[in-house]
């Protein structure tokens, strides 16, 4: 294949490594050192995307990040597919595919172009929402059309094979950006001893000096460019990342890059030939100070048809031209407000095309690169600027006329020049995104013509993005800004780096030129782009503001400038110049524009970094897990830990379901023995001469007389009065105590001990310490337990010795253990305490002698049948931070008497918390046993009042209880204990209505006779 | 992201590692059965949410587990000082509006001053401007 545009020398290619490479089907060459940008120029590829509203046919605009038109789907295969890279930024590599991700059914033919070519009168602004507004409940169907045709890349359907990391870094001086500004302030804070990191966006560091005409040190810049990033590269204390991105600017100078390592390779890591390695990576770097040398952008003018392929910023055309020896065209018109354009040019001509002329808006420019291109012949034509472009598929020519950009008028005939490339320039916008992501505003500059950063704290600026463009003052700016941000980290001896000569040009200043007047009203004239990635004209900026959007904020999301992955790049300084012209206002007056990270996309993958599959959230396990595995358990999440919720039998090849499994769980505990892994239990350890005051603070009942051996269950208040935690805790010495807390709130409830002792009581002296970890606990329960348990241990189990809520110390199976007499069953229990690394041997051991008793495994469902049978609650399913100890009938527990006002006790005398009408835990019996109630259902006394009904309550435990063989609830009720036997309704979503009556919270042993047998 | 410094183990970390426990120097009345239900309930439910300077409370949960007053500004995120439990900030709301009066210059001292030192903090000029 050959490459019409290529240039025969030039460039930073090589061009002995030829590369091919898929555009939407068609196979291309291009070389080594060509982005995916340059190599379609160079191969003549006009048209490379279709518009996003009006289906326009568009050409590669510009060379960099602002590209708004080249948005690729790239991929070889399913699991590589990455939607919208810009063309300009994706390194060419042997074997690439890329797609149009707009353009259906190919970018040459598209079906949506008849709606462009009915024209922007039929689609303005708001139009989908104007056109497709009734029905509402339509909306989802027409925008699943309407981004079909708009296309806005897709996402893989697969898996993505590679894998990406995060970094935590740390510097002293991060460098954003190294073109001139960034390599000499990089260079000074190194030189002074700073640990610097230098980011650079692109394939090669350099910046603007790789496509610069000019000279430093009588050698090309780039030259200079290249010894500099040589001498940067050899310091130990500096980090160079090409191909990173400066993402996100954050509070406390904490900066995300994203270092793409392999995407210029191939499509996957493995493709590249580096497989196991690091796609790319995000870099989480805390700086002490940041240089933001981030440079500009150039604006393109706003003139008609400025979309039509062949339309081009100025400065792209010197990048392709200088950088990548590609000329996109054979005739060139210029149009600038500004000096620094010409260039183009000049390049051109010395590329050997053709430049039928510069047209200038000014009346007398006379700078030296002016000078330079009228002495080479080229043609400029001055008070002027390109109306119009002719040409659909491609630009044909260019549409010239003398205006008077005060008035806003064309002031003289208009003359048509034959060109195939427009090239336009309207200043520079320096590129101050990050410097606004934590909300500082840009501040507008006249002389300038731009937004420059507004001051941001540990942040300096160096260069472009804050208005010094000439090269000399460029590279001395950078090596100011360097130095200080090195001094302000502490390097107090440092200086900017000697500067390297360069030859000062004079420069004519810019004039103020955003849209160019046409010859009819901007209404009427052809569309004028303003942002060509979102579809917004000129018209619909003015539109906009005729409809009462007066502020830049309301026009763009009303017109949808500056959305996208574009950001307004190109076209937000242009369509505020438009607003405030429309507004009769100065641009600053309709506002600034903030912009939020990221400034680029930055792909899922480098965000999730390691985060995902198995390590997306961490999984606790006990220490008896891998036993449950191979015993079948079925698991249930409680927090982070995996614990068993079943264990299904398997016989004959059917596996048990979860009620038969259930069912035959709660009878071996209620007639035999059960064994359950509560190890996930929280538990605290707490020592000290105060322990015991201390627990009288944060519980609710008393501490006072629980002599060592004891254990008591107690209820922990937050300060107004409602139910936080609850647990046992046992008195292991007269200044040591092991406190219990539910599975889920051991976190919690350990830093809510710290958080009373820390703040409230330090006088207190008394320790804490999460053992949760430390110790395995075993519950046996049923009324065979006594039995098993004496075969396995020392200790004297006699029911008068070893009294229910006693503890005992002893061996159990050979290890040290500790035996607590409690019960969440109301069978007959003993939890066992071991040391977790013996808990695996004892739990055999119980087994190898519970065989006999029929020694049962059972989970989490059971536990729960078997403490709501017992009317036992658990905090956080059957309480809901809104309910007090009373409510839950537990004045038993709480000790209004105690001499310290403990937590919660003033809030239970409030007047709300002493309402009778309040909900209050009460049982529910189902009327029919076969109905097991929603957990969430709400109670209703009347089913027949009218919708909304009077709640008065709501199910927080239900189950089946085959010791019942009924379903039965636990429920929250209003005035519950008043309304025993009573009966209440629960009005379901399908409309039936379950009948229960008010019982007691205890179905079974009311006398609570079989936990002490 | 915040970088916070802890006055207990000296140094700087992640805030990944902290996490915010609400308003600081909040008092709990000596004798909660003295107070009426009104002042009770203003400690309980009632919490300042200022513009400009804040004194919160943070514990650094994944370290030390201590719990320490920082001073911050709610505008700029900008933390002032952080000090520990039973201390009181040194930049407070009346101080920065005395400073901005006097039209006191602020010395760049970073982003984050660290101790509790008025001469060398740094105080936003927006502070609750």
């Amino acid at each position: 294949m050959t490459q019409p545009n290529r240039l025969n020398q030039g460039g930073r290619l090589d061009r002995s490594r030829r590369l091919s490479f898929t555009f939407n089907g068609q196979q291309y060459t291009g070389f080594a050192g060509d982005t995916l940008a340059s190599a379609l120029l160079a191969n003549g590829v006009d048209i490379v995307n279709r518009s996003f509203k009006y289906s326009r046919p568009r050409g590669i605009t510009a060379a960099g990040p602002e590209e708004p038109n080249a948005i690729m789907q790239l991929g070889a295969s399913e699991a590589a597919q990455v939607p919208n890279v810009r063309a300009t930024q994706q390194a060419l590599y042997d074997g690439l595919v890329a797609r149009s991700t707009n353009g259906w059914p190919s970018v040459q033919r598209d079906v949506m172009s008849w709606v462009g070519r009915l024209g922007g009168h039929l689609m303005p602004p708001g139009f989908y929402y104007k056109t497709f507004m009734a029905p509402a409940s339509m909306w989802m169907t027409y925008e699943k059309w309407i981004r079909k045709g708009a296309g806005l890349g897709r996402s893989p359907a697969e898996a993505d094979p590679d894998i990406y990391d995060h970094l935590n870094q740390h510097c002293d001086v991060l460098v954003i950006g190294a073109g001139p500004a960034g390599l000499t302030a990089a260079l000074s804070a190194a030189r002074a001893g700073a640990r610097v990191i230098l980011c650079d966006e692109q394939e090669e560091m350099g910046g603007s000096l790789l496509d610069s005409r000019e000279s430093i040190d009588d050698a090309p810049a780039a030259a200079w460019a290249e010894q500099t990033v040589a001498e940067l590269a050899g310091m130990d204390n500096v980090t160079l990342l090409p191909r990173t991105t400066a993402n996100g600017y954050h509070d406390h100078n904490f900066v995300t890059l994203h270092e793409r390592r392999t995407e210029h390779l191939a499509d996957t890591a493995a493709a590249a030939g580096r497989d196991g390695e690091v796609r790319s990576r995000l870099h989480r770097v805390r700086a002490e100070r940041v240089v933001l040398a981030s440079g500009s952008h150039e604006r393109p003018l706003v003139y008609a048809n400025n979309d039509v392929p062949g339309n081009m910023v100025a400065g792209a055309i010197s990048v392709y031209l200088r950088r990548y020896g590609v000329a996109p065209g054979q005739k060139l018109v210029l149009s600038t407000n500004n000096d620094h354009a010409y260039r183009a040019a000049l390049d051109w001509k010395e590329a050997g095309r053709e430049v039928v002329a510069v047209v200038d808006s000014r009346a007398n420019p006379d700078g030296d690169l002016v000078k330079q291109v009228r002495d080479s012949g080229i043609r400029v034509v001055t008070g002027s600027a390109v109306m119009e472009a002719s040409g659909s598929q491609r630009v044909t020519g260019a549409r010239v006329v003398a205006i008077d950009t005060e008035r806003f008028v064309v002031t003289g005939k208009v003359e048509t020049l034959a060109c195939d490339t427009i090239a336009s320039s309207g200043g520079y916008s320096p590129v101050v995104h990050l410097a606004s992501h934590t909300g500082k505003r840009p501040q507008w500059r006249d002389d300038l013509l731009g937004f420059v950063p507004g001051e941001v704290k540990s942040m300096h600026f160096a260069g472009g993005v804050q208005g010094v463009y000439a090269l000399g003052e460029t590279l001395a700016d950078g090596g100011r800004a360097g130095a200080e941000a090195a001094r302000a980290a502490g390097f107090a001896q440092a200086e900017a780096i000697t500067l390297p000569s360069v030859e000062a040009r004079h420069e004519s200043p810019a004039s103020a030129l955003y849209q160019v007047p046409h010859e009819k009203t901007t209404l009427r004239a052809p569309k004028q782009f303003v942002d060509l990635q979102n579809d917004v004209t000129a018209a619909a900026v003015e539109l906009a503001t005729r409809e009462g959007f007066e502020s830049i904020e309301h026009v763009k999301r009303y017109t949808a400038l500056g959305f996208g992955t574009d950001q307004g790049k190109l076209g937000n300084i242009n369509g505020m110049a438009i607003a405030a012209r429309c507004l009769h206002r100065a641009i600053p007056d309709v506002g600034t524009t903030v912009f939020r990270p990221n400034y680029t996309p930055v792909s899922f993958g480098a965000i999730v970094g390691r985060h995902c599959g198995e390590l997306f959230d961490p999984e606790r396990y006990t220490a008896l897990h891998q036993w449950h595995v191979e015993n079948g358990a079925e698991f249930e999440d409680v927090g982070q830990w995996k614990r068993p919720w079943y264990y299904p039998r398997k016989t004959g090849g059917k596996t048990e379901s979860l009620h038969d499994a259930v069912a035959r769980e709660c009878l071996a505990v209620r007639e035999k023995v059960g064994i359950l892994d509560a190890s996930t239990l929280g538990k605290i350890d707490i020592q000290g001469p105060d322990a015991r005051e201390f627990l009288g603070r944060v519980y609710t009942n008393k501490w006072a007389k629980l002599a060592p051996g004891r254990v008591r269950y107690g209820l922990m208040c937050k300060d107004d009065g409602m139910l936080m935690d609850d647990g046992t805790t046992s008195c292991l010495g007269d200044n040591h105590f092991l406190m219990t807390t539910t599975t889920g709130g051991a976190a919690t409830v350990l830093e809510w001990l710290e958080l009373w002792h820390q703040t409230e009581w330090p006088e207190l002296q008394v320790y804490f310490n999460s053992v949760t970890d430390h110790w395995a606990t075993m519950t046996v329960t049923g009324p065979e337990a006594r039995k098993l348990m004496s075969e396995v241990t020392d200790i004297d189990l006699d029911r008068e010795q070893f009294k229910f809520m006693d503890w005992k110390q002893g061996n159990v199976a050979g290890v040290p253990a500790r035996v607590f007499r409690i019960s969440f069953t109301g069978e007959l229990a003993f939890e066992i305490n071991v040391q977790a690394n013996y808990a695996l041997h004892v739990w055999k051991t119980l087994f190898a002698h519970g065989e006999k008793y029929e020694l049962t495994p059972y989970g989490t469902e059971t536990m729960h049948v078997l403490r709501a049978e017992k009317g036992l609650i658990i905090a956080g399913q059957d309480t809901d931070g809104s309910v007090t100890p009373e409510d839950l009938g537990m004045h038993w527990a709480v000790g209004y008497d105690k001499p310290f006002s403990w937590i919660g006790k003033r809030a239970l005398t409030r007047p709300d918390t002493a309402r009778t009408d309040r909900k209050q835990l009460v049982g529910l019996k189902p009327k029919d046993p076969k109905v097991v109630l929603e957990e969430g259902a709400q109670i209703v006394l009347d089913p027949a009042e009218a919708i909304p009904m009077t709640m008065m309550g709501h199910v927080t435990s239900s189950y089946y209880s085959p010791v019942l063989k009924s379903g039965f609830a636990l429920a929250v009720l209003k005035g519950g204990r008043d309304r025993m036997g009573e009966t209440v309704y629960l009005p379901m979503a399908d409309g039936t209505t379950h009948e229960a009556e008010v019982v007691s919270t205890v179905f079974v042993d009311p006398k609570g006779e079989r936990q002490n047998v | 992201m915040f970088y916070i410094f802890c006055p207990y183990c000296d140094e700087r970390r992640e805030e990944e590692e902290f996490h915010p426990s609400g308003q600081a120097h909040l008092v709990r009345p000596t004798d909660p059965e003295s107070v009426s239900d009104e002042a009770w309930g203003d400690y309980l439910f009632f919490r300042d949410n200022p513009r400009g300077i804040h004194h919160e409370m943070w514990v650094h949960r994944l370290g030390c587990r201590k719990f320490f007053n920082i001073t911050r500004d709610t505008t700029t995120y900008e933390i002032l000082e952080t000090y520990p439990m039973g201390e009181q900030p040194t930049i407070t709301a009346e101080t920065a509006r005395v400073r901005r009066e006097q039209g006191v210059q602020t010395a760049d001292g970073g982003w984050q001053t660290v101790g509790a030192q008025p001469e060398n903090s740094t105080l936003n000029e927006e502070t609750s401007s």
